[in-house]
């Protein structure tokens, strides 16, 4: 439509002056120009479009590919015997006893049986190498569970340790010299001959969702971490709900326009801004140095994150109230409803859709957030999966960066693994928010 | 007895305040609840805040100051003079009960009141780190000249253990952070800006619905990646690829390079851009648009001689607003710039931010005296000072532009 419009006028503009046809000329040359730049233009802007989709692109990609190895553990299956001997030699059954015995030998025991030409020190200690180092912790709580196990032979499957996981995952590659890789040929005949009597078997990784942080890559898991993360949520949801609605509430429907209210509002605005490590700051003067509260807590970090969010779901629930038409409340102020009475019976059922949108989105981002709690002490290596709200925790993105700062490979596969799960649960969130949106959305 | 009874007991006493209100001002018209001033149940409010607000008011000051004393809970005396308190709240408020009492008009006053307090907590939070970080600060500038850290061309605060050893103060010259900080916002408002302004220009003026409906969910999902997810992505895959580049072409590029950590946090800030020139352009009157077509301009020309210089000011509102997500930016530059301090105009070496530096001045330290530890509150105090000036200037920016078409 512009093409046409261009030419009639710039010919209609021009019939007055002399030297027409050498403007008419000159024009439709230009023309071609002209319209040269436009198809670059909009492909510029094609391009920027392309490249924000490709980043996005590669960014899934990137994290998908690495964290598929992470959901898979290599476990090796083989008979273990629970001798009485060295378990319980009196059959005291006292879990003290069982929990002091020694496993280890056990577990070493029972897995040199299968290779029974190895022999010598340096060989068997490498050998003993190609199992988790941790199964004897495992061994040990199967039969703290189970007493009965005690003088039976069992065939029990353990993980491999991680380099060897790496080696059957093909992370790691036997072409490279033996020097510079971590598993040495023998292991990895070692594994050959495991694998050729079919005891060794890639399942998926439970470990991961069911163990809290370790240093063994396979002995690691984020189930300390979602649980710091859940505690955190709950402590920041029952601040920043109940205050943010109340703010949302006061400010749309109560607050006189005064420079009070100004200010406050103002004050909002910027907070919604500030950096979130400013937070962390706040938190770790005030929270932890002023009042004493205990450092690493899901406590202290779901008090920051609460203020951080807070904005959002003032925000948020402003503009939800700001929806409700005044219609319905001048209706309640007709039947002679209090302001109070209005807005709990009528206004804020008719808003809630848009605040819990609002809050849960809130939720997300501080779901995500990272910096804030390394201030105050969240970074903290935890075993234990936490089970209160002022035990030392941490959360899953503090979790990815600290499994991200590791060594081992292993470690690569299983932080892109917990980013995966973590991305989960914000999709899961963002995907409510919208569903809650589109279910409640009311045009008036 | 511990707290968590008494809090039973106080709750148990303010849900009994309910009842007994709400039947004596039943009784006190023999059930015809016209002839009262408010519904019941407002007397039974007014009954339950009297036995319980001032009550858990005491139980909280008696705690804090426990606290501060050191003297830990509240102990049998407080416990006695709590629930006495409680107990004097019930009977006075029960007492006060007439059917002419405005019952309704006193709960609906402490429910304001309550409304005006939460709504006030913004503003304690930004009094809070205002406070916060000036008091740190002012302890830093006690140890460190002001002028030091501002201008001093030389950060190293890794203070000695020992005073007699070499280095033992440490030098607090914050220059290098803040090159360090400006050349990675700088790179990363080179990727964000023409990318997120261009597909900003795009989507409003060319794009049809479908491809709108598509595209901008997309770059809305950059929005929502976790930093740290982008750290990760930094370290996992960008600093490998750049250091590939550069051994390809014989030319040293730092695995922690400025440029990695720069061109992430840029995509990062991509959604900030387009999302807030999309609404800038959209809002520039459509009358400007036709006028130029009229005159016989092609699309890119309208846009690029009209619609631009028109949406300009909210346009550089947009990016002064993302120039201060990148300054306060830290997941990324934590995990992929460096920690040296370096003065470098170089974008393939190493350099570090003033977030980084705060972070790695206050993880695992335990001690809250040491120059090193409070040099983060006034690192953290310049940056809260400078994006808050961004955003300042950015908001009335923009919204003067919006006046001016509304």
């Amino acid at each position: 439509m512009s093409e046409t419009l261009a030419s009639t006028s710039d010919t209609t503009v021009l019939n007055g002056t002399s030297g027409m046809h050498t403007r008419t000329e000159k024009i439709a040359a230009g023309l071609k120009r002209r319209h040269a730049v436009e198809k670059r233009f909009r492909a510029y802007g094609l391009m920027g479009i392309g490249f924000a989709v490709a980043c996005v692109v590669l960014l899934f990609s990137t994290i998908i590919g690495n964290a598929l190895p992470g959901f898979q553990e290599t476990r090796v299956t083989f008979e273990i015997e629970f001798s009485k001997e060295l378990i319980d030699p009196e059959g005291s059954n006292d879990p003290k006893v069982i929990g002091d015995a020694n496993f280890r030998k056990i577990v070493r025991d029972s897995f040199y049986a299968l290779f029974p030409n190895v022999s010598g020190r340096r060989d068997k200690r490498e050998l003993a190498k190609v199992i988790s180092s941790g199964s004897s912790f495992i061994v040990r709580d199967m039969v703290l569970a189970d007493p009965s196990l005690i003088g039976t032979t069992q065939s029990i499957s353990l993980p491999l340790s991680a380099d060897l996981d790496q080696f059957f995952k093909g992370g790691i590659s036997a072409e490279v010299a033996e020097s510079e890789r971590r598993v040495s040929d023998k292991q990895i005949g070692w594994l050959r001959h495991l694998i050729a009597d079919n005891r060794v078997e890639s399942v998926f990784n439970t470990t991961l969702f069911t163990a809290g942080d370790s240093r063994e890559p396979e002995l690691a898991g984020i189930a300390g971490a979602i649980m710091g993360s859940f505690y955190t949520m709950i402590v920041t949801l029952a601040l920043s709900f109940p205050i943010g609605v109340a703010s949302a509430v006061y400010l749309e429907e109560f607050a006189p326009k005064n420079r009070w209210t100004q200010l406050i509002e103002v004050n909002i605005n910027n907070l919604a801004a500030v950096p979130s490590i400013v937070f962390g700051l706040l938190g770790l003067a005030v929270f932890l140095n002023f009042f004493e509260l205990p450092r690493s807590a899901p406590l202290v970090g779901g008090m920051v994150l609460a203020l951080m969010t807070l904005p959002t779901v003032i925000i948020a629930g402003r503009a939800a109230l700001k929806a409700v038409p005044p219609s319905i409340r001048e209706a309640a102020f007709g039947m002679g409803a209090s302001r109070w009475q209005t807005i709990v019976h009528h206004v804020l059922p008719l808003a809630m859709p848009g605040i819990l949108t609002g809050t849960i989105i809130g939720m997300a981002q501080a779901l995500g957030e990272t910096a804030p709690l390394l201030m105050i002490g969240m970074v903290a290596f935890v075993v234990d999966i936490p089970g209160g709200f002022t035990e030392s925790a941490t959360v899953m993105p503090v979790q990815i960066f600290l499994w991200s700062d590791a060594p081992e490979r292993a470690f690569v596969e299983r932080t892109a693994a917990a980013t995966l799960v973590l991305l989960g649960f914000l999709v899961t969130m963002n995907a409510l928010a919208v569903v809650l949106r589109k279910k409640f959305e009311r045009k008036w | 007895m511990t707290s968590s009874v008494l809090l039973i007991v106080l709750a148990g006493l303010t849900v009994a305040g309910f009842y007994l209100g709400r039947s004596r001002a039943l009784a006190s018209v023999g059930g015809k609840i016209r002839d009262l001033h408010s519904l019941p149940g407002y007397y039974g409010y007014a009954v339950a805040l009297w036995c319980g607000l001032p009550s858990f008011i005491v139980y909280v000051l008696w705690s804090i100051i426990g606290a501060k004393t050191g003297h830990g809970t509240p102990g049998y005396l407080g416990f006695a003079v709590i629930l006495a308190v409680a107990v004097a709240g019930l009977a006075y408020s029960h007492r006060q009960i007439r059917p002419d009492m405005k019952a309704r008009d006193n709960v609906e006053r402490v429910v304001r009141i309550f409304l005006i307090i939460c709504s006030a907590i913004a503003i304690l939070t930004t009094i809070g780190i205002i406070l916060s970080l000036i008091f740190e600060s002012i302890r830093f500038f006690e140890k460190v000249s002001p002028i030091e850290f501002l201008f001093g061309l030389e950060w190293s605060p890794q203070t000695a253990l020992r005073a007699d050893q070499v280095g033992a103060t440490g030098r607090f010259g914050a220059v290098p952070l803040f090159a360090g900080t400006l050349m990675i916002s700088l790179i990363a408002m080179l990727v964000a800006g023409p990318v997120g302004l261009l597909s900003a220009i795009y989507m409003s003026e060319y794009a049809g619905p479908k491809l709108r409906a598509t595209a901008k969910p997309i770059l809305e999902v950059l929005a929502g990646i976790p930093t740290v997810v982008y750290g990760f992505f930094a370290a996992l895959t960008m600093a490998p690829l750049f250091r590939g580049w550069g051994d390809q072409v014989g030319f040293e590029i730092s695995s922690e390079s400025a440029i990695a950590a720069g061109l992430v946090m840029g995509i990062m800030i991509i959604p900030f851009v387009s999302s807030l020139s999309d609404d800038v352009i959209s809002a520039v009157p459509q009358s400007l648009r036709e006028g130029s077509f009229g005159l016989g301009a092609t699309q890119s020309e309208t846009i690029r001689r009209v619609i631009l210089p028109a949406a300009l000011p909210g346009i550089v509102g947009s990016l002064l607003l993302a120039t201060s997500r990148a300054i306060g930016e830290t997941m990324i530059v934590v995990m992929a710039a460096g920690l040296a301090a370096n003065m470098t105009a170089n974008p393939f070496e190493a350099v570090t931010t003033v977030t980084v530096q705060i972070v790695t001045l206050l993880v695992g330290d335990q001690e809250f005296d040491s120059s090193k530890t409070l040099a983060a509150f006034a690192l953290g105090l310049v940056l809260f000072c400078v994006t808050l000036c961004l955003n300042i200037i950015a908001l009335s920016v923009v919204n003067k532009y919006r006046e001016q078409y509304e």
